[in-house]
This record gives structure tokens, C-alpha cells and sequence, in this order.
């Protein structure tokens, strides 16, 4: 390895320690004042009753001060929750702006140096580390090492990486309080963009698009003289850069609504909540057009493109979950578990959360329309498990935090309701299809291997038959490894592209059916 | 035929397995075993090195989960045959144990040639062909090899250098012939394969032949000479001059066998009920003008495999291979032929059409008749269809008409440079004639796809 690979790398654990500190950083000074900004104004009162005996207390770390918090706050409401006082019972979580609002640390007084220190300083790691990849080796792709890699086969790094993620997102969903630091680090930038203070959604979403660009400088240099990956990884790029990452935030500085324009129902789980439609209906042209846009792309969008293109188009191509599999998770696609038995459980699993998604919306807006009379508030509930569940931890915590256990795709393959409604549409309806080139597979495995997917490609391409799965996200990476040339993604006519009996051809001797 | 006979398969390589598969398909009721002492579950030979470069782990290498058999009722038995009583029927084993059997598949695949080089037994000298020798070559390769020689110009030597490569391990490759697998490729294809293995700073000696191996201390391998009298020190020699049928347990005894074991069409041996197939089995005469008695390549011995299964479940089939096809992969450049292109041949007889990408990677070849119809191609780095050449061959279409359709033959992924539009321009320029050249797609001319 190159000294400046070293030295990215060594730059990236800088940054990365850097960022992972500063939840460490400063201290924690609650006042009346500060209680009253920040809490609705039915509980102001009651809340600074509460936490007056934190009032003008100095803790020195955020452990102290949200166990503090914690004690006064549950003193108050766990006798209410056991007498069920429902109605008295404050179900708001204040830590995070309580914390936020109290908090005096470096980070806040300096955050565009702690942002060139964490996250300016990893990237730059990251991409001295990326860059000079393969410099000196003539164009193709390398897959060298990849199972001797304690990275990427499962070993003790592997586990660590996995580790840290699973406790980012856990801290991210449920203990934000702890990230306050990072948050104020943000808020400068995010007053740029959006005229708006930073949320740790706001921290969550830069990191995210930071990812996927910087990773996906890694995927340019691995599949040098590949025209469709290039194309591809520069395509998730973008599409996370401007429509997940920018554009949202600029609409809401031009007083619009946020809304990420690529992102599409069930996927977007929560695009029929009452709150967004509400939202839509109140923002005017920019609102409806929204609004219409969102169905427009379910009806149509999806349909038609699946049909022409496969789910690739969105999979691989426009999807934030995908860009981010694609390019921070390219490392491990070949975790991914290839069993039949792994088949049977995606569908059963993917299907169910399809089912469950539509049934929630179907209910929600019946519940909408009806005015609030049909179930009432039961639907928040409904709401609650769904965000909980799929939501936070199956897509967050398990679709990218297992990345280093069992691949890049988990929530794509085995999660996401879009997934499986753009895979019924590609496995029945649609003109793309895998083929297979004759008789030239060598069962070698290669395929199957890097699918990360978990589809078994060899099964197909060795018994020359192309290959239709609904959950194949057309990454094209079967067809990249292929050392014989056999695979290659296609659109075409529909007529014959399901053939359970294929020939082989070559062999003359039998002619099959006959 | 009785429908609860024993066929016994020796050797699960891509033939025997084949063989077993197609025969369960089409008949339920016989009972099937196949005999192995590599390895248990059938695996891709050809995937071995990928192994030792960490793209896989051996696991990967099985087509077939390992519940797959018992579903399908084929009986795996691990161990080594070491003598076959034909008359009695009966199979010994290394092991002393012994299994009867009806119909017997001899599919042992090949060895490694050793040509009596002096030193060729000492350690850290092998070949590659089995899961074995893939085990012996992580332990070879483990530590102190400082340099590597290959002797012998084919595929496996270059996939060796590769492996080698994998571990920085510098080669030195020995060619006897003037040009890599210059038994199979044209001049042409030969250079564009030496140049991309100098690229890779694999040291290639044409024109050299391996005199002797030096032994160190501890019987282990020092060095080499060479019949040009030039000693290279080295501490790892790969010999890959070919492969050789695996029939050594089967010579002396009354089964007909000479380089292989000996074939007819139905793939029947001199002795009745005892067939062979793939690497080992040798056709008493070739299975057409452009083949070998002796087939060693994976897609052969799956038509054997696939063939013979048919012939057991009692159909009247005999092995008539169709137009012959092959690829492989040297470093980063993927190699296909179609059809029939010799290392040489009669100019006078045969038309050649050659173009090569200036980039000097890329390059196409189509042979042709007198009459200008399409003998055969070679294309290296870039992909083609083998439909599309099979049926083109098959119905020897005019080579004008397969240029002008190159466009349809073209397997390289969406957005690749259009390299059939390059061909296309170079034919008409050297043959002239009525070829239509493809124009550019939407897509291409968006991406600035170029040549």
C-alpha cells in the first residue's frame, strides 16, 4: 500500500475520532428560561417544575446530565403511567432540545472547526485512500483478497465496523440527546441550506450523502473501464447529492414544503400520513404538485419504467438505500447468503412488510377521509410500530448496520415494500432479464458470489437459461465478474425471456423434447 | 432395462456429474453413485484459482448446495478406486472397501504432464489441476518464494502467474513456442495476450525450454535452467504444459486404453457396460474435422456428461457435437472463439479478417472460406453472442452479412464502447463488398460512447 493510503487511512480514524468524542465534550447548564423555549406551551409550566431542581446545576457530561433529566422527568411521570393518569402523563421527549439548548462545549462555540476536524478530515482520508486504488495496475476489476480481508469476510474488523453502526443508528433513533455536539456542528450549514437550525436528521442526512459520494469515488476506481458501473454509481450520486440531500432543504428555505422528489410510497412510508397530506394540501401549487408528482411516480413512474428497464432504474440508479448499498456497502455484497432456504425467507419477509405497508396506508387514509371517525388516533399507533419496526430498525439499524455480517442489500432484499412491488412488476411485466451467453458458463461461481442479492446467477446461467428474479436490482455486477463474458443485462421482448426448459447450446447430440 | 440397476460414476468433475444429473432427470427409478476422493461435493475446477486470490472461498466453487444430492438421490462416496474387477463387476477401494455396479462411468478427468524433467518431483514443484494441488500451492507459496518459474505456455500457466501475482510474487514464465498458446491462437491474438502479460510485469520468455530443475537443501526446489543454459533462481516452479487422462489405475487391464480410455460415439469402452467420458476418454476417431479424439475443456465434458446421460436412461443418442465454441481468460482480457480458427492455416485456402483496437486490448478475428463464407471468429476483449455465431456458422452465412449484423452479435454491457462499428468500417475497407454499418445508438451518442 501507497503512503498516502496509509495516511488516508490514518486520517480517516482522525476524523472518525474526532466525531465519535465529541458526544464527550463540554458541559450541561439547564436554566428556566431554556426550559420554557423549548418545551410546547402546555407544558411549560409543568416542565419547569419538574427540572427546577436541575435549574443552575453544571454537569460535565451529557451521562450526568440526561440520568439527571431522566430521574426528574420519569419522579414526575411514572407514578401517573401506574395510576393511569393517561391525560396527565407528558408523552414528549424534551432530552434532545433540553440537552441541545443546555449544553456549552467547543463544538458549539466552533463548529465549522470541529466539522473540518471529524468530517472534513475523514474525507479527505477517505479519498487519499480511494484514489491512488489500482493506479498501477491496468484496467479491470480486482476482487483480489476480498475473503482473506478481516473487513470484508467477517473478521474482527468487520465486526467492530458493524458494531459502530448498529450503535449509530440506535443513538441516531432513540438517544439523540448524546449527539447534541455533532447537531451543533452542523447548524451552520444547515442555516445555509435551509435558513433552519440542524436536527440530527439534518447531521444523519449530510454523513449520508458524504458516504455515498466518497465511497462512490472508490467504486469509479474499482470498476475502471466499466462504463455501466461508472455510470450508475455517478447516477446514485447525484440523485442523493440534489434530490435527497439539497434540494430538500432548499425548498425549505424558499418556505416550501420538504420533499424528496425521488423518493417513492411504500418506501416512503409516510407519504399518506394525515400530517403530509395536510401539508400538501395546505402549501398551495408547489404542495399539489407534490402531492400528485408522489402518486403520478406509484401509478405510472413505476410500472412504466420497470417495464422498459427492470427495477434497476430505481434500485441501483435513483434509490438513496440503494446508493448507499452500492457504494459503502459494495465492500460486503459478497456477504450476502445465497441458500434456498435464505429465497424463502426474503419472500415470505419482504411480502409480508408490502402487505403491511399497504394495509396501514389503506387504513390511514380511509381513516383521513372519514374525518378522524373510523379508528380515531388508533392509526398513530399503527403509525408508531410501522416507524419503529420497519422504519427504524429494519432499514436503519439491520439494513445498514449488518452490512459486515450479511451484506450490502439486507434491507432491500428482505425489507423493502417498494422493492418487492418494483419486483412483482419486473418478475411479471417487464423487459428485462439477465442473459445468459449460450454455453459459455464454467459454473466457476463468481457470479453467484458477488451477487449481493443472495441470487444464485450460476443456477441460471450454467443451465444456459436466462435469468428473471423480481428481487435482482440489476447492479450488473454478475456480468463485470463474469471471466467468460456469459452475463449480460438486457431489455428486450418480453416473448421467451421465461424459459424453464432451456438448451445448452453446442451439444448436438440430443434434441430435447423431441 | 432393468429399472433398479446400479450406475457407478467415477469422478464428480463437470462430465460425471453432468452424466448423473441428466440420467436422474430421466429416470426415477435407477440407482446412482458417484465416486470421489477430491473432494466430496462437486465443485467448478476452474474457479480453483480464484479461490487462492480470496474472490471466493471454496465453498463457492460447488454449484450445488450440499442437500441438493441426497434430494435428487445421488449417492456421493468419498475415496480413491484402486483396481476395478470388470468381469466381476466390482469396484476396490484404496480404502479396502468394494461396491458392485451395473453400468460404470469412468469420468477421472486429467493430470498435470510431466515430461521427465530432471527435478520435476522436488518440493515447491507442481501442477495445478486438482482441489489438491490447490492446497499444495497456498502451502508452496506460504512464505520464502522470492521468484516463480511456469513452464509451459496455456491456460493454466497464465492463470498460475495471476495467482502468483495475487501474493507479489514475481513470475517468470517459460514459453517453448514463439508465442503464448501459439498452438491455439494466431500470431496476432498470441502477441496481444504476451503484451498484456508483459503489462502485468510477468517476465515472458519465448522460444525458451526448461533444461532442468536445481534442487536446495531439503529436496526443495532452488532453481531452474534452461535448455538456453541461463540459471533462474526460484523457490516455487509451476508446471503447466497441458494435462494428461487420469488413467493410470486402469492401464494393464483389459479395458482398451492408449492416450485415454478408448471411445465410441455412444461412449462406449471395449468392455460392455463400461462407458467413459470427458478429459479421459479418447474417441477411436474424431468427433469432427476441427476436434481432438481427446476433448479437455469443461464445455466438452459436459456434452459427454449430458450425452451419456441420455444413452443410460436408453435413448438412442450418439455424441455429434455442434459448431465448437471456448473462451477463457487471460489477466484482465476476456478471450471467446466461434466456430473454427486454427493457429494456422492455408492462405490460399482460407480468408482472414483481422482488426485490432488501436489501444492494442481489443481485437476481432473471422476466418473464412473461398467463397467468403464465415469459417469461425476470435474476439478478445470484448464480449459476443454465441447464438448469434452459432447459428451464423451453422448456416455459413457470407462474411459481409455477419459484419453487417455485428451490431445484433454484440454481448458487451449498455453504454460500452461500440467496437462492432469499428470492425464494421475496417471489413469494408479490406473486403469491401455490400456491409452496412451500424450507426451509433441514442444512448451512445449521449454518453459519448467511443472507440
Amino acid at each position: 500500500m501507497k503512503v498516502i493510503q496509509k495516511l488516508g487511512i490514518l486520517l480517516f480514524l482522525v476524523g472518525l475520532t474526532v466525531f465519535t468524542a465529541m458526544p464527550f465534550l463540554g458541559n450541561y447548564t439547564l436554566t428556566e428560561d431554556l426550559v420554557l423555549a423549548n418545551t410546547k406551551d402546555i407544558h411549560q409550566e409543568k416542565m419547569a417544575e419538574i427540572l427546577s431542581p436541575m435549574f443552575g446545576e453544571t454537569y460535565t457530561s451529557n451521562f450526568s446530565f440526561i440520568a439527571a433529566f431522566k430521574e426528574n422527568f420519569n419522579s414526575y411521570n411514572d407514578p401517573l403511567k401506574e395510576e393511569s393518569k393517561w391525560d396527565e402523563v407528558i408523552w414528549d421527549d424534551y432530552s434532545f432540545p433540553l440537552a441541545q439548548a443546555s449544553v456549552a462545549s467547543p463544538v458549539r462555540d466552533n463548529p465549522w472547526l470541529f466539522m473540518v476536524l471529524s468530517l472534513g478530515i475523514a474525507i479527505l482520508g477517505g479519498l487519499m485512500y480511494n484514489l491512488p486504488k489500482y493506479r498501477e495496475e491496468p484496467a479491470g476489476i480486482k476482487n483480489n483478497g476480498i475473503f482473506h480481508s478481516s473487513m470484508k469476510n467477517r473478521g474482527w474488523m468487520g465486526m467492530i465496523t458493524g458494531a459502530y453502526l448498529i450503535l449509530f443508528y440506535i443513538i441516531l433513533y432513540w438517544f439523540p440527546a448524546y449527539i447534541v455536539n455533532q447537531v451543533w456542528m452542523m447548524t451552520p450549514l444547515s442555516m445555509i441550506l435551509s435558513g433552519n437550525p440542524a436536527s440530527q436528521w439534518f447531521l444523519y442526512g449530510t454523513i449520508y450523502t458524504l458516504a455515498i459520494t466518497v465511497m462512490g469515488v472508490r467504486m469509479f476506481r474499482k470498476y475502471r473501464g466499466n462504463k455501466y458501473q461508472q455510470l450508475r454509481t455517478a447516477s446514485v450520486m447525484f440523485f442523493q447529492t440534489a434530490f435527497a440531500f439539497l434540494i430538500p432543504e432548499i425548498l425549505v428555505l424558499l418556505n416550501q414544503p420538504y420533499f424528496d422528489f425521488k423518493n417513492i410510497w411504500p418506501l416512503d412510508y409516510d407519504f399518506f400520513y394525515d400530517y403530509q397530506i395536510d401539508t400538501f394540501l395546505s402549501s398551495g401549487g408547489v404542495g399539489m404538485f407534490m402531492l400528485i408528482w408522489g402518486i403520478l411516480l406509484i401509478v405510472i413512474g413505476v410500472p412504466a419504467f420497470t417495464y422498459f428497464f427492470g427495477k434497476r432504474w430505481y434500485c441501483s440508479w435513483v434509490c438513496g438505500c440503494g446508493g448507499l448499498a452500492e457504494t459503502l456497502g459494495d465492500p460486503y455484497r459478497q456477504l450476502s447468503d445465497k441458500s434456498l432456504k435464505a429465497w424463502k425467507f426474503e419472500r415470505v419477509i419482504i411480502h409480508s412488510v408490502l402487505v403491511l405497508a399497504v394495509v396501514m396506508t389503506a387504513l390511514t387514509i380511509a381513516n383521513y377521509f372519514s374525518g378522524f371517525a373510523l379508528l380515531g388516533s388508533a392509526t398513530n399507533q399503527l403509525h408508531s410500530f410501522y416507524g419503529f419496526a420497519i422504519g427504524s430498525v429494519f432499514a436503519g439499524v439491520v439494513g445498514t448496520g449488518f452490512y459486515p455480517f450479511m451484506g450490502n442489500r439486507v434491507w432491500c432484499r428482505f425489507g423493502c415494500p417498494l422493492a418487492a412491488y418494483l419486483g412483482m412488476v419486473q418478475r411479471f411485466k417487464s423487459r428485462f432479464r439477465i442473459t445468459t451467453n449460450g454455453g459459455q458458463c464454467i459454473s466457476c461461481g463468481n457470479c453467484s458470489t458477488h451477487c449481493e442479492m443472495g441470487i444464485d446467477v450460476r443456477w441460471y446461467a450454467q443451465r444456459g437459461q436466462e435469468i428473471v428474479r423480481s428481487s435482482c436490482v440489476g447492479c450488473g455486477v454478475c456480468s463485470s465478474v463474469c471471466p467468460r463474458g456469459v452475463l449480460n443485462l438486457e431489455n428486450g421482448p418480453e416473448k421467451n425471456r421465461i424459459n424453464e426448459m432451456p438448451i445448452i447450446i453446442g451439444n448436438d447430440s440430443i434434441k430435447i423434447h423431441a | 432395462m432393468s429399472s433398479n440397476r446400479h450406475v457407478v460414476i467415477i469422478g464428480n468433475g463437470i462430465a460425471g456429474i453432468t452424466c448423473a444429473r441428466q440420467l436422474r432427470k430421466l429416470d426415477e427409478q435407477v440407482r446412482i453413485t458417484v465416486i470421489s476422493g477430491e473432494s466430496t461435493y462437486f465443485f467448478s475446477r476452474t474457479a480453483l484459482m480464484y479461490v487462492f486470490m480470496g474472490h471466493m472461498k471454496f465453498e463457492h466453487t460447488q454449484p450445488y448446495e450440499n442437500w441438493f444430492w441426497e434430494k435428487n438421490r445421488i449417492e456421493l462416496k468419498e475415496g480413491w478406486v484402486k483396481t476395478i474387477d470388470f468381469t466381476a463387476k466390482n469396484l476396490l477401494f484404496q480404502s479396502g472397501e468394494n461396491t458392485n455396479y451395473d453400468e460404470l462411468v469412468i469420468a477421472t478427468g486429467s493430470k498435470p504432464n510431466k515430461f521427465g524433467w530432471p527435478g520435476q518431483d522436488l518440493q515447491g514443484v507442481q501442477g495445478l489441476y486438482s482441489k489438491q494441488d490447490l492446497e499444495l500451492m497456498e502451502e508452496n507459496t506460504q512464505e520464502g518464494v522470492q521468484r516463480a518459474v511456469i513452464v509451459g505456455g496455456g491456460l493454466i500457466g497464465i492463470e498460475m502467474s495471476e495467482m502468483l501475482a495475487y501474493k507479489k510474487i514475481p513470475v517468470t514464465f517459460l514459453v517453448r513456442e514463439t508465442g503464448f498458446w501459439d498452438n491455439v491462437l494466431p500470431k496476432e491474438e498470441s502477441e496481444l495476450v504476451g503484451r498484456h502479460m508483459r503489462e502485468h510485469h510477468i517476465d515472458l520468455r519465448l522460444n525458451e525450454e526448461l533444461d532442468e530443475i536445481i534442487s536446495g537443501p531439503n529436496a526443495r526446489v532452488k532453481a531452474v535452467r534452461t535448455k538456453g543454459g541461463e540459471e533462474i533462481l526460484c523457490q516455487f516452479v509451476g508446471l503447466t504444459a497441458g494435462v494428461t487422462p487420469s488413467i493410470d489405475f486402469l492401464r494393464n487391464t483389459e479395458l482398451e486404453v492408449n492416450r485415454g480410455v478408448k471411445v465410441d460415439f455412444g461412449f462406449q469402452t471395449n468392455i460392455p457396460n463400461v462407458y467413459s467420458i470427458g478429459d479421459c476418454a479418447e474417441f477411436h476417431e474424431v468427433p469432427a474435422p476441427d476436434r481432438k479424439s481427446v476433448e479437455q475443456v469443461w464445455y466438452t465434458g459436459r456434452m459427454h456428461g449430458e450425452t451419456l446421460g441420455y444413452i443410460l436412461a436408453g435413448k438412442k443418442v450418439s455424441y455429434k457435437p455442434g459448431v465448437w465454441f471456448n473462451s477463457a481468460k487471460f489477466l484482465d482480457i476476456e478471450y471467446q472463439t466461434y466456430g473454427t480458427v486454427p493457429a494456422k492455416w492455408d492462405s490460399e485456402k482460407i480468408k482472414s479478417f483481422y482488426w485490432e483496437h488501436a489501444g492494442g486490448k481489443v481485437c476481432f478475428r473471422m476466418l473464412m472460406d473461398p467463397q467468403g463464407r464465415i469459417l469461425g471468429i476470435n474476439n478478445l476483449g470484448f464480449r459476443l453472442r454465441h447464438e448469434f455465431f452459432d447459428l451464423a456458422i451453422r448456416e455459413k452465412w457470407d462474411g459481409a452479412k455477419v459484419i453487417s449484423k455485428l451490431d445484433k452479435a454484440n454481448f458487451d454491457p449498455e453504454f460500452f464502447a461500440p467496437f462492432y462499428i469499428e470492425i464494421q468500417k475496417a471489413y469494408k475497407g479490406q473486403f469491401g463488398g455490400d456491409v452496412k454499418i451500424s450507426k451509433k445508438t441514442f444512448i451512445q451518442k449521449l454518453f459519448g460512447a467511443s472507440v
